[in-house]
């Protein structure tokens, strides 16, 4: 920490100094930056003020996340200033941001996975130390978890990688509000509510409300517009490097918002489109392994399914036991088709990070990619190159490694896998997490019309609005299956009321 | 909950299978006698896991403890103060590899490698020809007989309490252990990953410098080669005992069972079950390989 250079704060005409003060937590000017060719930001003014909830959205690769690296100090612009109340920042870094207040819950997990929940909060607190620190850590991060999420079920010695990715995220907003010796002032929420479910996301939006409401401030960045319009007092959207908005949320609707971040067009939902299809032949019959009344998922060709509940009750599990009955015969599950499986938490289970986009889209494929012996690289090259131009991802070269894409490409790269393959049956473990709007409605389209083919589709989602595709909803709990729905019947409440009745 | 307990588990398999072949083994003076050559096994293994705990590996920690072995049965003893020296510069040489390694993000695997070239080199050029003597406190202390329980199983107690409160307990233990589990959130969170493998390497370095002067004390004089087995001995040591080559997940208290029970599986077992000495290195590899098997089968079905 340079400490001395940190504290140099130059003042910049008196009353700018004093006036910024008691209204900006920090401001960016003129904030530009470039990677090797790419400009990521180009010259960007942006501020959030004290007790303000700013929500940013854009599409992926619009320039969110790069400029939250640069107000959370974990990159430096190329030219441009950052003042924080007022000062000018000449060195800023992670620690002084940390040190002013400034914190940031990213995208990515970053938990240590072999540690335990206390031992995660002890990495954000210097000051956690000496005599008796893991009890102190413990019950910080344990009282945090009760005032965001009352009925957490987490324990501070639980190991976080053993963790459902839902709980994972909830204690890493958990920890960002957590308090030592360092102040809190502005928290940097990017995708907050990408895994949790819609009771727990409940839960966080209205603690930011209350968090906003004594004095402090956050940003908000969701794909997840209605989340964005509901919370923020303030919404900037951002288009290509640049930010091409910034009004009170109030002034934004639906619609306006969806056309500043251009691209696709708000839709409406497509409930007229149930034009009941023929049922085809039987592609899954599967009982959950907890199930103990009659109810079974049960799945034609054609047909997408939806699983629905709260988060982590059992349909991940279900998806998973279906792709394993595919390779080897399971009592209680009937699959009559070669299976493909879309991870939902693509780091760990979808991406192989040392490969290209090519080879990434070839894996699930090899059979009909050999040549004798070999992978035939033309024929792979074939194969992605038709998904390319199908799916549309932006690279401008499939040669490229996976990592060079942004999260929505690299979600794009793993359909394009399970779609690309000879797989009957897709299985979707709540795919489009963290993926922005415009991709999403580009792959709804897609499964669709792969269903129309003839595929079926078994798809796990906590967003309630993603099962307007489905034909059938099944809704899960502690395991089981509690309600199946039809489209029609479907509504936002019938999956509360089920995922929270007393049917179990 | 089993896995945990897996090591514990290996080792009372172990020593079950010792007492039903030679009843007469169990007794203070067997232990005594088959534990000898734990200690400076577990002190490589503890050495091993830090440097695991970064996601790391070090090929360089046997012929390490044999040039160790070489200054202590030389310099040590003829003029302690320059020997004392010699050990505290190898351990800073180790605490600069792990700069070396963070800065120029090298492959571990390759730098160590490399390194146990020089000290084996160095170890040859210390001693030419086997021999030597231990310094005579450190002969007093390796021979030390406590009452009612023997030496090795007191002192792997020992080191097993220390490393663990150190690693495991500590604030800054879990640091360390978090730089092996997630580099990046580490970084994030305002530490310096150049710091943390720099002290992991650094007490890598310590614990083999404990290794080989513990070795020498029981040996009594040394041998270039005297430590080359560790190597492999102390990666297997700290699988053995729970610990995983990657996510900074690793057990001192496993790592010290895990050595215990490759001391004893060794030699002193397949001496009783009759396996003739050709034949021991292979059946040590057996054990092994039934050992680690298990641990995955194990895991797997907790998943």
């Amino acid at each position: 920490m340079a400490e001395a250079n940190a504290d140099i704060i130059r003042r910049d005409g008196a009353e700018r100094h004093f006036g910024a003060a008691s209204m900006d937590i920090i401001r960016l000017d003129g904030a530009e930056k470039h990677f090797g060719a790419v400009r990521a930001l180009a010259g960007v003014d942006f501020h959030v003020a004290a007790g303000e909830c700013v929500g940013l959205v854009g599409h992926n690769g619009a320039g969110k996340s790069t400029l939250m690296h640069m107000v959370a100090g974990t990159l430096m612009p190329d030219s441009g200033r950052i003042a924080v109340r007022g000062g000018i920042e000449e060195h800023y870094s992670v620690p002084r941001a940390l040190e002013l207040g400034i914190r940031c819950v990213f995208q990515e997990l970053s938990l240590c996975p072999n540690l335990s929940v206390a031992e995660n909060t002890r990495i954000n607190h210097a000051s956690l130390s000496g005599f008796g620190w893991r009890r102190r850590a413990a019950e910080l991060i344990a009282a945090k978890l009760d005032e965001i999420f009352p009925d957490h079920s987490i324990s501070a010695d639980d190991i976080a990688g053993a963790l459902s990715i839902g709980r994972r995220q909830m204690v890493e907003v958990a920890r960002a509000f957590t308090v030592t010796q360092d102040p809190l002032e502005l928290v940097i929420l990017d995708e907050p509510t990408s895994s949790l479910d819609a009771h727990t996301a409940g839960q966080l939006l209205a603690f930011v409300r209350r968090f906003v409401a004594s004095g402090k401030s956050c940003i908000l960045i969701s794909h997840l517009l209605g989340e964005v319009l509901g919370n923020a007092d303030r919404i900037v959207v951002m288009r290509d490097g640049k930010i091409v908005a910034s009004d009170a949320a109030k002034a934004f609707d639906r619609d306006r918002l969806v056309t500043a971040m251009g691209g696709a067009e708000a839709r409406e939902k497509i409930t007229a489109e149930i034009a009941k299809r023929e049922a085809g032949p039987l592609r899954v019959r599967a009982r959950p392994a907890r199930q103990d009344d009659g109810k079974e998922l049960v799945a034609h060709a054609g047909e997408i399914i939806g699983l629905a509940g709260l988060a982590g009750h059992g349909q991940t599990d279900l998806l998973l036991a279906i792709f394993a009955a595919a390779s080897r015969a399971k009592t209680g599950i009937e699959v009559t088709a070669p299976v493909a499986l879309v991870a939902g938490d693509r780091q760990s289970d979808g991406i192989f990070p040392q490969w290209s986009i090519v080879q990434n889209i070839g894996i699930r494929s090899l059979a009909r990619l050999r040549n004798g012996l070999l992978i035939s690289p033309q024929r792979e090259a074939e194969l992605a190159t038709f998904w390319r131009e199908k799916i549309g991802i932006r690279t401008p070269d499939m040669n490229n490694n996976i990592f060079s894409l942004s999260g929505g490409n690299q979600q794009k790269a793993l359909f394009a896998r399970a779609l690309g393959s000879d797989a009957k049956i897709v299985l979707m473990d709540d795919p489009m997490r963290g993926v922005d709007i415009g991709t999403k409605l580009e792959v709804y389209d897609l499964v669709r019309e792969e269903a129309r083919n003839g595929r079926t589709f078994l798809w796990y989602t906590t967003e309630t609005e993603e099962l307007d595709n489905c034909d059938h909803i099944h809704v899960f709990k502690n395991g089981r299956i509690v309600a199946n729905l039809r489209r029609d019947e479907l509504t936002e409440e019938k999956i509360i009321q089920s995922s929270f009745g007393d049917a179990a | 909950m089993l896995r945990s307990l897996l090591p514990a588990l290996s080792l009372v398999l172990v020593l079950l299978a010792i007492a039903w072949l030679n009843p007469r083994a169990i007794s203070y003076f067997g232990f005594s006698l088959m534990l000898n050559l734990a200690i400076p096994i577990a002190l490589a293994t503890i050495a091993q896991m830090f440097v695991i705990a970064g996601n790391e590996l070090d090929l360089s920690i046997g012929t390490f403890v044999g040039f160790v072995g070489c200054v202590t049965a030389t310099w040590l003893k003829d003029a302690p103060l320059i020997g004392v020296l010699i050990l505290l510069g190898s351990i800073g040489v180790y605490a600069l590899l792990g700069a070396l390694i963070h800065l120029r993000n090298l492959p571990s695997i390759v730098v160590t490698l490399g390194m146990s070239f020089v000290w084996q080199g160095l170890a040859i050029l210390v001693l030419p020809k086997p021999g030597g003597k231990a310094p005579d406190w450190l002969l007093s202390l390796m021979a030390f007989k406590p009452p009612l329980v023997p030496f090795p199983i007191i002192a792997a107690l020992l080191i097993a309490a220390v490393v663990h409160f150190g690693l495991m307990r500590t604030s800054y233990g879990v640091i360390l252990r978090g730089s092996g589990g997630n580099a990046a959130a580490l970084e994030r969170a305002g530490w310096s990953l150049l710091r943390t493998k720099i002290v992991l390497f650094a007490l890598a370095g310590l614990f083999g410098v404990l290794s080989g002067m513990a070795l020498i004390g029981i040996t009594t004089s040394a041998d270039a080669n005297i430590g080359n087995g560790y190597t492999l001995l102390s990666i297997a040591g700290v699988i053995l005992g729970g610990g995983e080559f990657v996510g900074g997940r690793v057990s001192p208290i496993g790592a010290v069972l895990g050595a215990l029970t490759l001391a004893l599986a060794a030699s002193p077992l397949l001496t009783f079950m009759h396996i003739p000495p050709d034949w021991q290195v292979a059946a040590n590899g057996a054990i092994l390989i039934i050992v680690l098997a298990a641990r995955v089968l194990i895991s797997r079905r907790e998943r």
